[in-house]
């Protein structure tokens, strides 16, 4: 996948978006690549910018006093990367790793923000694209709490 | 009449060897100290009996020859007294009952997925896959990093040459591993071709985690009728004569525990039944 | 061989003779219950019942029929599948050896006296479920059935609308009958009882061998042919007089399409869960085991005892029971019953005795909850 293009073709997330949005997406976009290790961002940092994850593993961390870093979801392949972006104070909640070597497409926020607020119905694709993420993610999030595997 | 004499009686079984997997979880090796019980299958469970406290239905998770290996979780009586059972003291065992997991097809990848203590009854069928390891994909999900059970066999598995994926629902400090329910571990394989021969799932663990996992191998390409799942029920005999393991038109203990998922599915959609 | 036989002292005689614990009707506490005769002047002469919803009542017969009487409280099972039984005992030696001992108790040897058809059913209904367990095939194979054609069935009766009666006869030369060791009955009766004080007459054949045997031996007369036909015609009159029925529909269809209907609240709402319909249906079979020890701690035995599908903890699993609502536990009941039975083992577990209906303390009748069930379906 060698160009922003490429990647903006075949993301699944952006898929079934009419060509002049994915075309005005494009110019807020652009193709980036973490080594393993490698810090994307720090809880409390500002958080101007998202990630479509093509390829890899991201880990999502936060620092508990006293025991350092715990890891509170491994996100991979297709997934999104950082919703703070999206609303006040625009802040990062948690930080984020690279656990892989990855590959992924990173949004410009206050760019895309500004060009839902001129294109209304890109911004009703991008809103449904992203609840469709956070629900599934809030669905598994709510399993885990439910503790199946714990005692009965 | 042909039909065979249902297994009332316990048969004396030495524990032979114990080693504990997590907090809770005991794998016992168990040699009969007479007549042992026939021959098994993978997914087939036996009644365990603990001497003066009681029975409880607990899947195969191992053995050869006449060696029987149970891997028990304590969450009741009967449970904690079989995990606390030592080296030398004596079991009962009646088996082995049910319909265990079906063997693969000759084509096709087996994606194994289990949650929690569910690893227990597929072990069989991954020791079994090891044999074509290209073909396997093992994901095993945990409440966390020490809730594992057979760790150190992972490894293992993944030197005979099959894909092993291991996640937490809640990370330890130290975990780098993946984190997130078990159905996410699917992401990380290959992409299921449909112009190939359609893989087979294996899934097992608490009720909805089976569900959502069917669901997911559905989502991902799996055809229902080529997914299985084990299912749970009260039993009590183990052999059809006390109706508590019901499940609808199902008795678990003789027309289970493994059934196919849409077959599961259509009966456990309706709550309560 | 079709006989007519002046009294039954002969064959409750003959059946002690032969060893056998005769079991039949009695009168006792305002109900017909089943217990250990030693004569035949022990039968209920003269007893019948008016039964319905929610009610059981004995009343004095004009005639003096031993037979004349339906839907008691028990079933013939109490002494094929005990409420009580014990599996085995087991022993801790000193190195924790286990030895296990299965019971060497005498079988006890069974005659049936007076099983109507419908029970005569259960019991074929129980062979197949039970019939693979050592204790039931045990006492089953050596038990003696003297089944009597029903010429009187009540109010609550609907054998007719389950195939399973009132003739005796068509019970047991039923098709679909799981194949066994044993015959289903050796005798069948026909009671004919004039009004007033006059002793009934029995029109008697041999279904078994066992059965001819034992005829054989009771002071006797060829029946004579307008007696035989008074006896069919009784049993015929009986089949046009029952008192409900269960709706000509695909029972296991109608009630695995109806797990989700609203109507189980409705039966809910009513519903006790008091476990009596389970308690006398002849063919309910469930039970649990304990497992006790002595005070050494190196004794333990196992029991075998009656449950019921409606105990909250029937079926407990991890920390909670799957069915923990009336509604699900009388769903549960039913449709096993009349649907899911047919399933798991081939036939309806139902056999039209009525017993559940009239039983119940809320009165709560199977047959129009299936009817109200079935019209949901209809409108759905």
């Amino acid at each position: 996948m060698n160009t922003t293009r490429e990647l903006i073709e075949a993301h699944p997330f952006l898929a079934g978006l009419d060509p002049s949005a994915r075309q005005r997406l494009a110019g807020a976009a652009h193709r980036i690549h973490f080594l393993p290790g490698s810090a994307i961002f720090a809880e409390g940092g500002r958080a101007d910018r998202f990630w479509l994850i093509q390829d890899g593993r991201v880990r999502l961390d936060l620092h508990l006093a006293g025991t350092g870093p715990v890891v509170i979801e491994t996100l991979a392949s297709g997934d999104v990367l950082g919703w703070s972006w999206l609303f006040p104070p625009y802040r990062w909640q948690f930080g984020a790793v690279a656990v892989d070597p990855t590959l992924a497409l990173e949004l410009d926020g206050p760019a895309v923000r500004q060009l839902c607020d001129h294109d209304p119905e890109l911004g009703y694709e991008l809103m449904q694209r992203f609840m469709r993420v956070v629900v599934h993610r809030l669905q598994a999030t709510r399993i885990r709490l439910l503790d199946l595997y714990g005692q009965p | 009449m042909t039909t065979p004499i249902p297994m009332l009686a316990p048969r004396p079984y030495r524990v032979v060897h114990r080693h504990a997997e997590t907090a809770d979880t005991v794998t016992l090796r168990l040699a009969p100290v007479g007549a042992g019980l026939g021959a098994w299958s993978p997914g087939q469970f036996t009644m365990v009996y603990a001497f003066g406290v009681g029975e409880i239905p607990v899947s195969i998770s191992g053995g050869s020859g006449p060696v029987i290996q149970h891997t028990v979780r304590a969450v009741g009586a009967v449970s904690r007294a079989i995990c606390d059972a030592p080296v030398g003291s004596v079991l009962g065992l009646r088996g082995p009952f049910g319909q265990g997991w079906p063997e693969p097809p000759p084509e096709g990848d087996v994606i194994v997925l289990a949650g929690g203590i569910g690893l227990a009854p597929l072990r069989p069928v991954i020791l079994a896959g090891l044999n074509e390891p290209g073909r396997l994909s093992v994901l095993i999900g945990a409440r966390t990093p020490a809730d594992l059970i057979f760790t150190a066999e992972y490894d293992r598995w993944r030197a005979a040459g099959a894909r092993v994926l291991v996640t937490v629902d809640r990370a330890a400090a130290d975990w780098t591993g993946h984190v997130g329910v078990v159905t996410t571990l699917l992401a990380q394989l290959p992409a299921i071709d449909v112009g190939r021969p359609p893989p087979t799932g294996y899934v097992c663990g608490p009720e909805i985690m089976m569900r959502l996992g069917a669901e997911a191998l559905i989502a991902a390409g799996v055809p229902p009728e080529r997914i299985w799942v084990s299912l749970e029920r009260n039993m009590r005999c183990g052999i059809a004569l006390c109706g508590h393991c019901q499940l609808g038109p199902l008795l678990v203990c003789r027309d289970g525990p493994v059934v196919d998922a849409g077959h599961a599915a259509r009966l456990l959609q309706h709550r309560e039944l | 061989m079709t006989a007519l036989l002046r009294s039954l002292e002969p064959l409750v005689t003959t059946l002690r003779a032969e060893g056998y614990t005769v079991v039949g009707p009695q009168e006792r506490d305002g109900a017909i219950v089943l217990d250990v005769i030693e004569s035949a002047a022990q039968l209920p002469s003269g007893w019948g019942v008016v039964t319905g919803p929610g009610m059981y009542r004995l009343r004095r017969r004009a005639d003096r029929a031993v037979f004349g009487h339906s839907a008691g409280p028990q079933a013939w099972k109490r002494f094929l599948h005990p409420p009580r039984e014990r599996l085995w005992s087991a022993d801790r030696g000193p190195d924790g050896a286990l030895t296990v001992t299965e019971p060497d108790d005498p079988v006890p040897r069974y005659a049936f006296l007076g099983v109507r058809a419908c029970d005569l059913r259960a019991i074929a209904v129980q062979d197949r479920v039970l019939g693979a367990s050592p204790g039931y095939a045990a006492r089953r194979r050596v038990a003696f059935l003297v089944a009597v054609n029903c010429t009187e069935p009540s109010a609550t009766c609907f054998c007719v609308s389950v195939g399973a009666g009132p003739d005796v006869e068509a019970v047991e030369t039923r098709p679909d009958r799981a194949p066994a060791d044993w015959a289903l009955a050796d005798l069948a009766l026909t009671e004919l009882a004039e009004p007033g004080d006059t002793e009934p007459v029995y029109v008697a054949t041999a279904l078994s061998p066992a059965g001819g045997r034992v005829l054989a031996r009771l002071p006797q007369i060829p029946a004579p042919p307008d007696v035989v036909a008074a006896a069919r015609a009784a049993v015929a009159a009986a089949t046009d007089h029952m008192g409900r029925s269960l709706p000509d529909v695909d029972l296991r269809e109608l009630l695995a399409e109806s797990l989700d209907s609203p109507h189980w609240a409705d039966v809910a709402a009513r519903c006790l869960t008091c476990a009596n319909c389970t308690m006398v249906c002849p063919t309910c079979f469930c039970t649990s085991v304990t497992d006790t020890t002595d005070l050494t701690g190196d004794h333990a035995e196992r029991w075998q005892t009656w449950a019921s599908c409606f105990e909250v903890d029937f079926s407990y699993l991890h920390g909670g029971s799957v069915r923990t609502s009336a509604r699900s536990r009388y769903r549960q009941w039913l449709t096993h019953k009349l649907g899911t039975w047919r399933d798991q083992f081939g036939e309806s577990g139902c056999v039209g005795c009525g017993r559940c209906i009239a039983w119940c303390p809320a009165g709560i009748d199977i047959t129009a909850e299936v009817r109200a069930l079935a019209a949901q379906g209809a409108t759905a």
